[in-house]
């Protein structure tokens, strides 16, 4: 994603995670942690039993505002209106106070990114949505948002703050020591939290790895005493992109750039739940002639869950045969899932194969290896609901 | 017995014309935990620097080499059970082949245990 001449960008805790050891990578532009010293699989677990602090501030948050916010249900209307201009859900009828994974979308209906979009809980912010998109398509969604905003409403990038997430069975636990106001919230929703020992943050109840957490935005300058008092904390070790790629891919969760990209609709990518039942029956958004027939008539290809049944892992690009030999689909994302035990995938297969329990092959090294499709996720979410 | 290393980071202890061969804790450190190993059958033949076997981590799978020319003898199916055992011990028990050499000549292109741990200092 970038020529190796250009400079790797680096986040607030840079230079913590080179002071815990972190193992670090080019990604998205960004010089980030893989992994600290205890390991991917170490990392992995830890996070599905306790939790785990990710740095995830190489995303894109960012506020889209009308020139004057308040105005309730009317400024509301008028800003999720730009928003709905790129994105097939219904963020008009967003509840107050949460947010909604949606996919942005060219005029095709293909997918040019997934992001957060978040509309505020109070009246006096109502006109502003908060939205968080993907490190490696920043700079063109917020170029894109600000283009079909016009100069009806302002998108503000937040590369001032860091974006720190906390993940696993114990977050809610760690949370409540340190920022109390965030404990009431349920599975995504959201909210600012005022003056805190860490300046002004928003918290939102989410993350990329199935389990319960807190995604929290801090001013840059916050950024590392924030996560030094949540490493001080026992139940909280520092987990890298490593374990976050196996944690999302055992939750069946999408990594743009592999699992989708322009040449995929919110259909074929099986995430044909964003597009709300408003958008379909007014069919106003990009590319929704041929999403609405995708919908009525189906599509050649879908994503799906692959499960090698050995012990093998099959990488991205692996091609899917059926048990005939056809070459049926290909490996998006696959690897290796410590709480499964045992090899994960994703892909995409010709929709006749896509049934859960269908029967196929991966050629992996030239061999044939025995697998199934699967429903995912494959470890189960624990959100708080 | 003599220990030589590649550069691809393998590791042969000869002993005789039978070397058993592995991959160096330098390695196996840089791979993160392994998760799955496709070791050649007995009765393959290998050649120096072709492709042996195969070492996947959580992240990514990597070939791993033949440093000399020869037949697999035995591979090591503790290994193939239990991969962790090449992160706990990859100069001993981790070890992932005996092979009979097919041509001792072919041990004089490596290293020795300090020239491989100075080019390790370089990588």
């Amino acid at each position: 994603m970038t020529e190796p001449s250009k400079p790797l960008l680096k986040t607030p805790l840079h230079a913590l995670h080179v002071k815990l050891g972190a193992r670090m990578v080019e990604f998205g532009g960004y010089d980030m942690p893989i992994q600290y010293p205890e390991g991917i699989m170490a990392e992995h677990n830890w996070t599905r039993q306790h939790a785990g602090l990710f740095d995830v501030s190489h995303m894109g948050p960012s506020f889209l505002s009308l020139p004057q916010l308040g105005g309730g249900e009317e400024a509301h209307r008028k800003v999720a209106a730009i928003v709905e201009k790129l994105v097939p859900s219904d963020i008009a009828r967003l509840a107050p106070g949460k947010v909604q994974l949606t996919v942005l979308l060219n005029e095709d209906g293909g997918i040019v990114d997934d992001l957060m979009v978040g509309r505020p809980p109070h009246d006096d912010q109502q006109g502003g949505l908060y939205i968080v998109v993907n490190a490696g398509t920043k700079d063109n969604d917020f170029a894109l948002i600000q283009k079909t905003a016009g100069s009806d409403a302002e998108l503000y990038r937040a590369d001032d703050r860091a974006l720190i997430a906390l993940q696993g069975p114990e977050a809610e636990a760690v949370i409540a020591g340190i920022l109390p106001d965030a404990v009431p919230l349920t599975f995504m929703q959201f909210r600012q939290i005022k003056d805190t020992p860490f300046g002004n943050v928003i918290a939102t109840r989410c993350g990329y790895t199935g389990e319960d957490g807190f995604e929290i935005l801090v001013p840059a300058e916050h950024a590392e005493a924030f996560a030094k008092k949540l490493l001080s904390d026992a139940r909280v070790k520092p987990i890298g992109l490593g374990a976050r790629d196996s944690l999302r891919l055992e939750g069946g969760m999408c990594l743009y750039g592999h699992d989708i990209d322009a040449t995929k609709t919110p259909v074929s990518a099986s995430l044909a739940w964003m597009i709300s039942k408003g958008r379909r029956d007014r069919g106003d958004f990009p590319g929704a002639q041929r999403i609405m027939s995708e919908l009525k008539n189906g599509v050649p290809s879908k994503r799906v869950g692959i499960k090698p049944l050995g012990r093998a892992p099959a990488r991205e690009g692996t091609e899917v045969h059926s048990v005939d030999g056809q070459v049926i689909g290909v490996v998006t994302s696959g690897g290796f899932g410590p709480t499964v035990n045992g090899p994960v995938a994703q892909g995409y297969v010709d929709t006749s194969y896509a049934k859960v329990g269908t029967p196929v092959k991966l050629i992996v090294r030239g061999k044939e290896l025995d697998a199934e499709i699967a429903s995912m996720p494959f470890v189960p979410a624990k959100y708080k609901r | 017995m003599t220990i030589y290393y590649t550069s691809e980071h393998e590791w042969i202890s000869v002993e005789g014309d039978v070397g058993t061969v592995g991959i160096t804790a330098f390695a196996a450190g840089k791979l993160g935990d392994v998760v799955f190993i496709e070791l050649p059958d007995a009765g393959k033949k290998v050649k120096k620097e072709g492709d042996m076997a195969v070492v996947e981590s959580v992240k990514a799978a990597s070939d791993v080499y033949a440093p000399v020319s020869g037949d697999i003898l035995e591979a090591n199916a503790a290994i193939v059970d239990d991969p962790a055992k090449v992160n706990a011990d990859p100069e001993g028990e981790g070890w992932f082949v005996k092979l009979k050499l097919a041509n001792a000549g072919e041990l004089s292109g490596l290293m020795d245990k300090t020239a491989y741990e100075a080019f390790c200092a370089t990588q």
